[in-house]
């Protein structure tokens, strides 16, 4: 299965929305062509502000700002987001509910920039924070799309962005929809839900495994709070074997202890599989490499779905190495990170 | 440059017009005065209170909502209102306590207070001018108010959560920006406490003012050398303090924080950079009783009912 790839969704796609959005401002700490926005500061200067490797000042910065009525979209990588200003991020920002934008890019092991790099539990700590909104996005057409949907939450908003080479996975003509899952397929063996890189990873081994007679029953999710659609409870209520979640994320916190509790609260005993980053840090590698290492492939999937309905599938690697491999040194990115 | 600034000699610091500002500075000293008086009855009423802050700060915040900072009028003075609920997202319970302050103007200033332990003392001094309701203080740390022990934005004078120290100072710098890009004349003031210069956000702040160059940014700190844990020289050293924030980019005025015509003086100089106020202030001006406790005098809280009844003659004397 293969996608068309759009080279830096994000970067003409938020330029020619904010061309008529004055309230709209741009702050970056010192990432700002890694993270696809250096043609915006050079077309809107005087809307752009440059604050430099220091972003608990940024946080409360942009806090300033959007109660005097601006919308800031802060970009950077995730990490820096939420990790170093995190106490920050929630005083400045999200006790007030400011309509802050937290565009954070590098979700997971999408850098071989290592464990500093990496935000393998954004989503986790975000989602204890009262107030916030949580987007992840899959495919360039929600790239483009998620910008919208954030732009209409008056109150602070965090995205898991992706840049440089992205895979257009769904219609142009189909944008993302908050708190509203895509349901890409249907069936009662299996529930499956997957998120950001994940979806289309799963999607090179779904043909594959239903050709094997397995009916799958498919959500994207691309709002991970709140996390309150209503197609969530169903498919994990239909499901006869397995629940299965799969991530780009630590499997504490994220979307797996998501539909966990959604499960719970809705009296769903059947066995939930998560697939992600099993509670360890990872570390400086390719993204291929460390979705093989980490067991967070088609094949993990395949292995999962074997795991619910007990026997094999007769899958084999061949049949799965049909993979996207994103060269490290894509000129699409601004360097290696 | 770090400028020491001090009133020419042979000029009374007590009496009015003295400066050449059109402030007046025997209101401040009665305002100062008041606050004293109202914190140490408070402390009394309740067996305890920030009464060192109050000693310290007096006349800073009694300059601050006394002239030299350009606030909005008050029509009347304010009831606070109960609390009925923290923020969320569509604009709930997003209201501020920036109320107290009169509505914001173009042409007005902003006051942002930063270090929220100070809440009794700015009810005081909001009490003194006229823009909280005297009655307010009965509510002081009472469950379901407003008017809470460590100041939120819900509570009178307050418009940001700066319990967490060192976190207004940037918030006003995006205030101040957003205000420049408005085109709007008034200034943005940070009244701050010499503890939060330990935080490295307040660097990250003092760095990002100066390379801005936001002269409408101004920022007042007591200076009182002293913190939670006792002598700030011996908890966490930020001398030189003066100046490193001048080797920042500010303009620096070196001040003692209970001359009150120094602080006006500092406030009207000409300039063309941030500006911060050092004021040194004395944790027991005014209350030299204080002076048994020191160095730990981060909270006033009666050891015995001699000792309380030695602070009820001090007020007694106040009120005299």
């Amino acid at each position: 299965m293969s996608f068309e790839v759009v080279a830096r969704p994000h970067q003409e796609n938020f330029l020619a929305w904010s061309k008529d959005k004055p309230q709209v401002v741009v702050l970056s700490a010192d990432l700002t062509n890694s993270c696809e926005v250096g043609v915006w500061r050079d077309t809107y200067p005087e809307r752009f502000f440059s604050m430099g490797m220091a972003e608990q000042n940024m946080l409360g910065v942009a806090a300033g700002m959007a109660r005097e009525g601006l919308e800031p979209w802060l970009h950077t990588f995730s990490v820096f987001l939420y990790r170093r200003p995190l106490d920050q991020l929630q005083m400045s920002v999200a006790y007030p509910s400011l309509p802050v934008r937290l565009v954070g890019f590098l979700p997971g092991i999408m850098t071989p920039g290592g464990v500093t790099h990496q935000a393998i539990e954004d989503i986790a700590i975000l989602r204890a924070v009262p107030n916030m909104t949580i987007f992840e996005v899959g495919d360039a057409t929600e790239v483009e799309s998620v910008i919208e949907i954030a732009h209409a939450i008056d109150g602070p908003v965090y995205i898991r962005q992706l840049r440089g080479e992205v895979s257009r996975i769904f219609p142009r003509e189909e944008p993302i929809i908050f708190n509203h899952a895509r349901h890409l397929s249907s069936g009662n063996d299996v529930s499956l839900l997957t998120s950001g890189i994940m979806t289309e990873e799963a999607l090179r081994a779904l043909p594959l495994i239903k050709d094997k007679g397995v009916g799958v029953d498919h959500l994207h999710i691309s709002t991970l709070k709140p996390f309150s659609d209503p197609q969530v409870v169903q498919s994990v209520s239909n499901a006869q074997h397995a629940v299965i979640t799969m991530e780009n994320h630590s499997i504490v916190g994220g979307l797996g202890s998501a539909v966990a509790e959604v499960m719970a609260e809705n009296g769903v005993g059947t066995p939930l599989q998560r697939i992600g980053i099993r509670d360890t840090y990872a570390h400086g590698a390719s993204q291929k490499y460390l979705m093989a290492e980490l067991g967070l492939d088609a094949r993990a999937l395949v292995t999962a779905v074997e795991k619910a309905l007990g026997k094999s599938l007769g899958i084999s690697d061949d049949e799965l190495s049909d993979a996207r491999i994103i060269d490290v040194h894509s000129s699409a990115k601004a360097e290696a990170l | 440059m770090v400028k020491r600034t001090t009133v020419p000699r042979g000029k009374d610091n007590d009496a009015m017009g003295q400066t050449g500002s059109a402030i007046d500075t025997s209101r401040i000293h009665d305002i100062a005065a008041g606050i004293r008086r109202r914190v140490l009855d408070h402390t009394l009423n309740n067996n305890g209170g920030y009464m060192s802050q109050a000693c310290s700060s007096a006349e800073l915040l009694s300059c601050l909502y006394g002239g030299v900072v350009n606030l909005p009028p008050a029509d009347a003075p304010l009831l606070p209102k109960s609390f009925v609920g923290t923020p969320a997202p569509g604009g709930i319970n997003r209201a501020t306590g920036a109320v107290f302050h009169g509505a914001p103007s173009a042409d007005h200033d902003r006051l942002i207070i930063s270090p929220a332990h100070y809440a009794l003392v700015v009810y005081a001094a909001l009490i003194e001018t006229g823009r909280l309701d005297e009655d307010a203080l009965a509510d002081f740390n009472k469950d379901g108010s407003t008017v809470e022990m460590i100041g939120a934005e819900h509570s009178p004078g307050f418009e940001t959560t700066t319990g967490s120290l060192a976190q207004a100072l940037s918030q006003s710098i995006g205030i101040a920006l957003a205000r420049r890009t408005r085109g709007e004349s008034g200034k943005t003031w940070v009244f701050m406490s010499d503890g939060e210069f330990q935080e490295g956000q307040t660097w990250e702040g003092l760095q990002a003012a100066s390379h801005y160059s936001l002269d409408s940014l101004r920022i007042i700190v007591d200076v009182n050398q002293a913190q939670c844990d006792g002598p700030m020289d011996q908890v966490m050293s930020i001398e030189p303090l003066a100046e490193k924030i001048s080797a920042f980019g500010w303009d620096v005025h070196k001040l003692d924080g209970h001359d009150v015509d120094g602080i006006i003086a500092a406030s009207e100089a000409e300039g063309s950079k941030p500006r911060a106020l050092l004021c040194f202030t004395d944790p027991v001006r005014g209350l030299p009783l204080l002076e048994d406790r020191a160095p730990v005098l981060h909270y006033l809280r009666f050891k015995s009912e001699d000792e309380r009844a030695q602070y009820q003659e001090a007020y007694m004397e106040m009120v005299k």
